[in-house]
This record gives structure tokens, sequence and C-alpha cells, in this order.
């Protein structure tokens, strides 16, 4: 069982997933609610990780971020470590991968709130802060919720993404995914099995956790 | 003038606006017309929920928009009380949490207590802590009544706020907006379709169409004399036909309807000659009995042929036709039966003068 690998996955999706909330939440809203003449462009864009071979994503990405690139050239005069092979570089990379997942519950959440509900709000009087945090927040908060689980249980699992943008280096790039296949490549299939195991129980808890909390969230809001 | 609500929007794209209203305080006003004839927009508007393309909307001392000086007061700054066509209630919140959400200007426990007696002025006590979907369709309405008072607002907007409930239900609802409308003293905008709930809440009625204001009156004044025939067909008045004015004699006018002339209301105000609309009022339209009639009295006889009988309810509506053009009359279900009235058959009706009204081709 390779301890440090599982911390680096578990790691990675808290982050990936704490970092997509407000950019979900910010991005999912305004593509629910408004109509600008790209925006098909845009969500095509948005869900082409969804399509995209995993290897084609990370090749890019590493070409992005490698030591040539202008990006990781910027990265490494001011934190003077490579980008790519790195945590944040893995970090970039999960945080575009994910934004499908992040993005679309979140904008089918939004776009369920009825428009004159919102128009009621500000017809109330409360400040576009305060609709979003008592109105919109509380009733998109069912697919905000799928959203993350979705997204901490897929970066989990990643594996050509951060294979190639990461390598497999203990403790820094080595999630439980490519522990796995390594553990495997070494003909140790105890470890891989347990590893998958683990792996298994905790996307499965994950995902029977959203939907329980969705379905339970769901009647609660159900409305007439 | 500057007492109430002032609109006076035009715009033509997207949709269409040409709408001149005024709202006195503590004054109903209904706006009436079609779905589709921009009511709804016109309400958005004064909201600040749609921005029209020029205009000036006033509340008071207060311009909330004025495109020539760019002036677009936000939503939440207008102090605008709305009913929405389905009463848009939060639906994660409480009845109570409802109200209070709209009373953010108090304090906490002030806005509680506040929300609870609006609860018990629109006869909800004990359904505080209900959510929205364990409420009735009436229910719901008094919610989303109450929480557009609770905002103390300088307009009260309600949009088909009884297009959502039952006819049962709907009619309770009348009585208690009419209660509620003694003890306020802002403009009122009732956005309706049906003419009759106009007529029952509103002193007054603006009836639009394409997004113009056609013409806007109390509910009497406009079926007694409806400007145009548009607005009269608009009223719902099935009787609106063409004719000319033939000539004015000392008492009545002279008009040519078909192969008919009729002997109407004395309208100097036509030159003899001109082509108009006249409207009439079912109501105008009488069974001929075979007693000879007053000449002194307005009365046209004309012979028509019974096309329809429809029944409704107590009455039966009854089309008939002469020449080209259908008149129709309503008549008391004992009547018809001791009348033996029948499709197809060929009577007498008379056709009351006094009530029919003139307008121009141009409305």
């Amino acid at each position: 069982m390779d301890w440090s690998a599982l911390r680096l996955s578990l790691e990675l999706s808290f982050w990936t997933m704490l970092i997509l909330l407000p950019v979900g939440i910010f991005l999912g809203r305004h593509l629910a609610w408004t109509q600008f003449r790209s925006k098909s462009v845009v969500e095509a864009l948005l869900t082409l990780p969804l399509v995209l071979p995993p290897t084609v994503l990370g090749f890019y990405l590493l070409v992005a971020m490698g030591a040539r690139s202008p990006i990781g050239q910027a990265y490494e005069s001011l934190f003077g470590q490579q980008l790519s092979f790195s945590f944040a570089g893995l970090l970039i990379a999960s945080l575009i991968f994910n934004l499908p997942f992040a993005i679309q519950p979140m904008q089918r959440a939004f776009e369920a709130i009825p428009q004159e509900v919102r128009e009621a709000a500000r017809c109330c009087g409360l400040s576009p802060w305060r609709i979003l945090r008592r109105i919109e927040l509380p009733l998109a908060w069912p697919g905000i919720l799928s959203a993350l689980v979705l997204t901490f249980a897929h970066t989990l699992g990643e594996f050509g993404v951060v294979l190639m943008v990461g390598g497999s280096i203990p403790g820094e790039t080595r999630t439980i995914a490519i522990s796995i296949y390594d553990r495997v490549q070494a003909f140790d299939n105890q470890a891989a099995a347990t590893m998958s195991a683990v792996l298994l129980i905790i996307s499965l808890a994950a995902i029977s956790l959203s939907y329980f909390a969705t379905s339970r969230l769901g009647k609660r809001h159900d409305h007439v | 003038m500057s007492e109430g609500l002032h609109v006076d929007l035009t715009q033509d794209n997207p949709i269409p606006l040409a709408a001149q209203i005024h709202c006195a305080p503590g004054e109903v006003l209904a706006l009436v017309g079609p779905s589709g004839s921009g009511k709804s927009t016109l309400l958005r508007s004064i909201a600040g929920l749609y921005k029209p393309n020029a205009g000036v909307i006033r509340c008071g001392e207060e311009v909330w928009f004025d495109s020539s000086r760019s002036v677009n007061m936000p939503t939440a700054q207008r102090r605008v009380g709305m009913v929405f066509q389905n009463f848009a209630l939060f639906p994660h919140l409480s009845a109570l949490e409802n109200i209070a959400e709209a009373m953010l200007d108090y304090p906490h426990k002030e806005r509680i207590e506040r929300a609870r007696s609006m609860l018990a002025r629109v006869h909800l006590e004990g359904l505080e802590k209900r959510l929205p979907r364990q409420l009735s369709g009436g229910q719901q309405q008094r919610v989303a009544v109450a929480r557009a008072l609770a905002r103390e607002p300088k307009v009260l907007l309600l949009d088909e706020p009884f297009s959502a409930v039952d006819r049962g239900t709907r009619e309770s609802l009348y009585n208690e907006l009419a209660e509620l409308r003694e003890e306020l003293n802002m403009p009122m905008l009732l956005v309706t379709h049906d003419l009759d709930e106009a007529t029952l809440l509103a002193d007054r009625m603006s009836i639009l169409n394409v997004g113009k204001t056609l013409q806007t009156d109390t509910p009497d004044q406009l079926l007694a004399a409806p400007h145009s025939a548009e607005v009269a067909k608009l009223l719902g008045m099935r009787n609106v036909f063409s004719g000319r004015v033939i000539r004015h004699e000392a008492k009545h006018s002279i008009v040519a309807w078909g192969e008919h002339e009729l002997r109407v209301r004395l309208r100097g105000d036509f030159e003899e000659g001109t082509s108009i609309y006249w409207a009439m009022p079912t109501s105008g339209v009488l069974l001929m009995p075979s007693r000879s009639h007053e000449s002194e009295t307005l009365d046209n006889e004309i012979p028509v042929r019974i096309v329809t009988m429809l029944a409704l309810g107590e009455q039966f509506r009854v089309t008939l036709q002469t020449g080209q053009d259908r008149v129709t009359m309503n008549v008391p279900r004992h009547i018809a039966q001791r009348y033996a009235l029948a499709e197809d058959q060929h009577i007498n009706v008379r056709l009351r003068g006094e009530t029919v009204h003139l307008m121009a081709l141009e409305g």
C-alpha cells in the first residue's frame, strides 16, 4: 500500500475541488443566465476535456507548461522550479481537465432556478450578494454538491493526464492511480489489488453521498 | 401632477411600446389587453426588470427611469412591491422567511415580528413555518401579496395575480384584495387579460394592444364610449360594425348600416356622409314584442335570422344574421322558452339607438 500516493491523490482532488468551486459557480451561473454571441463556442470549449483522449490533453498541457514554453519559463523565474512534473503543474492540468465536471452540473442547477424567483428577490430589495447567498446558492446546492463530488472522484482516478504531465515522482506527482499501474508493472498484484479496493471504496462512498444528498435536497426544494 | 406613478415609454424593438399611464396614490389601475399586448413588459419596466429604449418613469418626486438623462435606478432601490404570476416565492424559505426577506431594512427581531403581523393581515396565522409547496394556491398568493407589501412599497404591481388559482379561490381573493386596497395609499397596477376582474377591482382601466395604451378610463366609460373599434373589440364587445352617418335630425342622427337606416343618439360632431364604426352592447338588442313601439324612443326594428343559440348558464347567447353582419344578444333562458326561439327562425329585433356609440374610422 502506497500511502504517500493515496495522500497525494486526496490532496490533488481536494485542491482541484476547492479551486473549481468558485470558478464553477461563477462560470456556471454566468452561462446559465446570460446570452452572448460566442456562448456555444465557450460551452463547446469547456466540454472538450470530456471527449478529448486524456493523453492528447496531457500532451498539449505538457507542451504548454514545459521548461521551454512561456508559461513554464514564467513559472520557473517566479518560483525557481519547473512547472511540469511538479504538483503545481499537476494541479493546473487537473483543474483544466475537470472543468466540464464542475461547470456543467452547476450550470444546470442555476438554469433550474426560475427567472421570476430571481426577479422577486430583486423586487424585495436584496443586494446581488444577498441574492446569491440567500436564494441562488441554497437552490443550486444539489447541483453544486454533485459537481464537487464528481470532480473529486474523477481527479482521484485520473491516469492519462497525470502520467503525461506529472510522470511518476514519488511524493510529488505519483498519484494512487499511477502507483497501481506501477505495482502491476512490477508484478506486485497484491499491492495493486489493495490500492484498487481503497480507490473503489472512496469513489463509491463519494458518489453515494452525492446521490443521497441530492435526492434529499431535491425533495426539500421541490417546488410546485 | 407629481403625485403617483407616471409612465411614458416608447420603443419599436424588440417589443413595441407606446405607453402613457398615470396612477394616483390609492388608485387601482388595470392594464388590460390580450397576451402579447405588452402589459407585462410595461409592469416589468416599472419594476426595473426590463429596460425600455426611451421614456420616463417617475414615482412621486423620484425619477426611476429617464432615457434622456440616462437615469435607470436599479430594481432594489425602486421600492416596488410585485406579485408575480406564479407568485415566485422562494421555494426553500418558509412563509414567514419569505416575507421577512423583503424587510432587510429592519433588524432581525423586528423583521420577524413584522412578518408575523403581515401574515396575520392576509389571514395566514399559524402557517408561518410552512414551505411554499405546502401551501395551497390561494395561500401562496396571499404570501406573495404580503411579501410585496412587506417592503412598504411606493407602488404595488400585480402581474396576473389570480391566474394561477382556481375559480372558487379567486372569488375570495378578489374580496380580500378589495378590502386590502382600502388600507393602501400607493398607486396599484393590476395586469390582467380578464375584463371582469378588471371591472371588479380597478378604478380605471387602460386598454393595451401591441404595446400601445389605446384608452384609459373608468370601466363604465370605456364600455359606454370606446374611442375606437379596436378598443371596443378588445373590450369584448361583439356588436361592432361599420356604417355611415347620413344626416342629423333635431334629436337624433341617422346611420346607414347595410340596407338599414338606424336612428341613434345625436352625434353632430360627425359630418354627414362620414364613414364610421358603431358599437352597441349586447344589452342594446331586444326581442321585439308584438306590440307597437312608441315613436319617441330610438328603437330600430330589424328583421333577422337566428344563426346560433349558445347556452351560457342562465342565458342564451343568440347570434342573429342580417345582411352581411352578425349581431349578438343575450336572452334569459325563460324568455327564450316563452318566445320559443330556435335556430333558423326569422324574427324581428329592436336595436336601441340610445346605446349605439359612434367611432371615427381612425381611432
